[in-house]
């Protein structure tokens, strides 16, 4: 009886997790800036094709292709916020808002001319699949694997934030751009360098995203909204809210299709709206 | 923008309500399709429809600066609506035509005390949370809607129990253009009004308006309530002339299209969804074929040329380029 409600639990943490390393940079981003980025599960999914051409083309091995996933995102990030995003920083959000969804539909359309719109065939390595069983509970090892990347990565983050001069110097863009400003802190380089991070960390969750939920050129948009879902739940700018309320989402989601499967994914977008309603700057969010 | 003194709001809001040779020009033209292309007249009321659920959205987010990512909610409800009603034995166009708005309004009305609460992203995630949710629920009621197969056997009466719907979209393009043309004098007087002018003053500063005495978010929930009623309307044209519902009709895609439509005509300008209608439906009928991913990748580019490049849409920039004309005819942005 307690078996598969661990199952699903451990399920729901482990595709939380996933959910997490994709939403983070948006949340930290839209904390700083205030800048609504549809586009960043884009970058996502070009981690995604990144890890698909190298173990597809080049035979490269899956461990060794995720920090390219990451790298690449990243620099193509950092490009299209020097070019395009920062003309737009003053803007209203109804002009960010379509910026970004035309990059979106832009995306989408690339990846489907490159690529196809098949889902991408990919091969674990042997040591990934499989399932170890522990007091009679199955736990996958890739999902145990994802687990332990994500939370490796919230340490760091956490850690980078809390302990180092630049973490220091996001926070204070977080709290007050203008104050920070004031200070001398060097909001827009701090931004850049954020913004790449956070692509970067979505380009690596597309890639571990494979695997769990398969990669086509529909994943700029499916995830996208639970990726807005993470943030506008979480609270903008706070590691910790995202955490949260991603866990909460992976959980309620896994959940909902496991013993309500008629219901689809309308468990999950009742559980934001009232969240939002009840707390309209999100579970963490100050403003 | 025109210069207004203070002391002649009545004067101003009358010289903007005159009615110009443009805009006769332009409802004229609306009759051209019957003679010179007479084989595309189902794609014209396509095209009516969708200007008439652009010009639903333009109410609010052109006016009144609410960004809606889930408009197609009340355009999915008024299609139901009104194919449900045709589909149980009451094909009847026109009382179609009001259940659907009703329906629309009713749930706008209910919808409209979370959305005035809300500025920024949260709005911008609660619209669309509720447009999937809806959407969700829809899909879910396969037993009521068809599903993901659509809604089948919507039979419509003709209307007034004369004028069929025939298959060459006659009947619909006439039908589906007076209903766009009633609908857009209502919006015009809306706009020209004193409500209109405080909907642009809550747009152009949400704090300052509650400010200086005016009861904003009694006024957003007044305008949200009747944009919802017109996207109804539009929803159930598009099924009663179409005489059937898909799931589509309620998707993100069709809140994403609109706004794209708004966008590249030009929000806040009244006629701003209809061009943009007339050349998003004629460029995908000419243009998508059977790829439909590479049509979004240039609807995408041009969502993106027209945020950096021409921000006030296509007849921004045409206002601006004539402004620059003396004895200018256009005016600037209302």
């Amino acid at each position: 009886m307690i078996g598969p409600v661990i199952g699903v639990l451990f399920d729901g943490f482990a595709y939380g997790m996933l959910l997490f390393l994709l939403s983070v940079g948006l949340s930290v981003t839209l904390g700083m800036m205030n800048f609504v980025n549809l586009a960043h599960c884009a970058f996502a999914m070009l981690g995604g094709y990144v890890t698909v051409t190298l173990m597809n083309r080049f035979g490269w091995p899956f461990l060794a292709t995720l920090p390219f996933a990451f790298l690449v995102a990243a620099l193509v990030s950092i490009a299209f916020e020097r070019i395009l995003y920062r003309r737009l920083y003053r803007a209203s959000d109804l002009d960010q808002v379509l910026l970004t969804i035309g990059l979106a539909f832009v995306s989408v359309a690339v990846a489907a001319y490159v690529y196809g719109t098949i889902q991408q065939p990919v091969q674990m390595p042997s040591y990934l699949r499989g399932s170890v069983t522990i007091l009679g509970v199955g736990f996958g090892i890739y999902r145990l694997f994802l687990v332990a990347v994500a939370l490796a990565i919230t340490l760091l983050l956490v850690a980078a934030l809390e302990y180092t001069r630049f973490g220091a110097q996001v926070r204070a863009a977080v709290d007050n751009q203008r104050m920070a400003r004031g200070l001398g802190i060097n909001v827009d380089g701090a931004f850049a360098f954020t913004f790449a991070l956070g692509s970067g960390l979505a380009g690596l969750g597309g890639a571990l995203a494979i695997e769990i939920v398969g990669l086509d050129p529909s994943f700029a948009f499916t995830y996208l909204i639970y990726v807005l879902i993470v943030v506008s739940v979480g609270g903008l700018g706070s590691i910790a809210g995202s955490f949260a309320a991603a866990t909460l989402i992976g959980i309620s989601d896994v959940a909902g299709k496991y013993y309500v499967p008629e219901l689809g994914a309308f468990l999950i977008y009742l559980v934001m709206v009232v969240l939002l309603m009840w707390r309209p700057a999100g579970l963490f969010g100050r403003r | 923008m025109m210069s207004v003194t203070a002391a002649s709001p009545h004067a101003y809001l009358e010289r903007q309500a005159r009615w110009t040779w443009i805009e006769a020009a332009f409802w004229a033209a609306t009759l051209l399709p019957f003679w010179l292309t007479p084989n595309y007249l189902v794609l014209a009321s396509q095209i009516a429809i969708t200007a008439l659920f652009a010009l639903s959205l333009d109410l609010i987010l052109g006016y009144a600066g609410i960004v809606s990512l889930g408009h197609a909610a009340f355009f999915g409800l008024g299609a139901y609506t009104a194919g449900l009603a045709a589909k149980h034995g009451w094909g009847e166009p026109i009382t179609g035509l009001m259940l659907g708005a009703l329906a629309a309004g009713i749930v706008g009305y209910a919808a409209s005390f979370i959305v005035s609460r809300f500025r920024h992203l949260a709005l911008i995630m609660i619209t669309l949370g509720m447009g999937l949710l809806l959407h969700e629920a829809a899909n879910s009621a396969s037993w009521l809607t068809g599903g993901a197969d659509g809604l089948q056997g919507v039979k419509m009466w003709p209307i007034f129990n004369k004028f069929r719907f025939d298959l060459w979209g006659y009947t619909a393009y006439t039908y589906s253009l007076i209903v766009l043309f009633l609908v857009f004098l209502v919006a015009r007087r809306i706009i020209h009004s004193p409500f209109g002018l405080s909907l642009r003053g809550i747009r152009e500063n949400a704090l300052r308006m509650p400010a200086i005495g005016a009861s904003s978010r009694a006024h957003l929930r007044k305008i949200y309530t009747i944009s919802a009623v017109m996207a109804g309307i539009a929803g159930a044209l598009l099924a009663q002339t179409t005489e059937t519902v898909s799931l589509e009709a309620l998707g993100f895609q069709r809140s994403a299209d609109v706004l794209v439509i708004l966008i590249l005509g030009g929000a806040g300008r009244l006629y701003g969804g209809l061009v943009g209608a007339i050349i998003f439906m004629v460029a995908r009928d000419q243009f998508s074929g059977n790829t439909p991913q590479f049509w979004y990748f240039w609807i995408g580019a041009l969502l993106v040329a027209v945020v950096m490049f021409l921000p006030n849409g296509i007849l921004g920039g045409i206002a601006k380029l004539a402004s620059t004309w003396p004895g200018s005819f256009w005016r600037g942005k209302s």
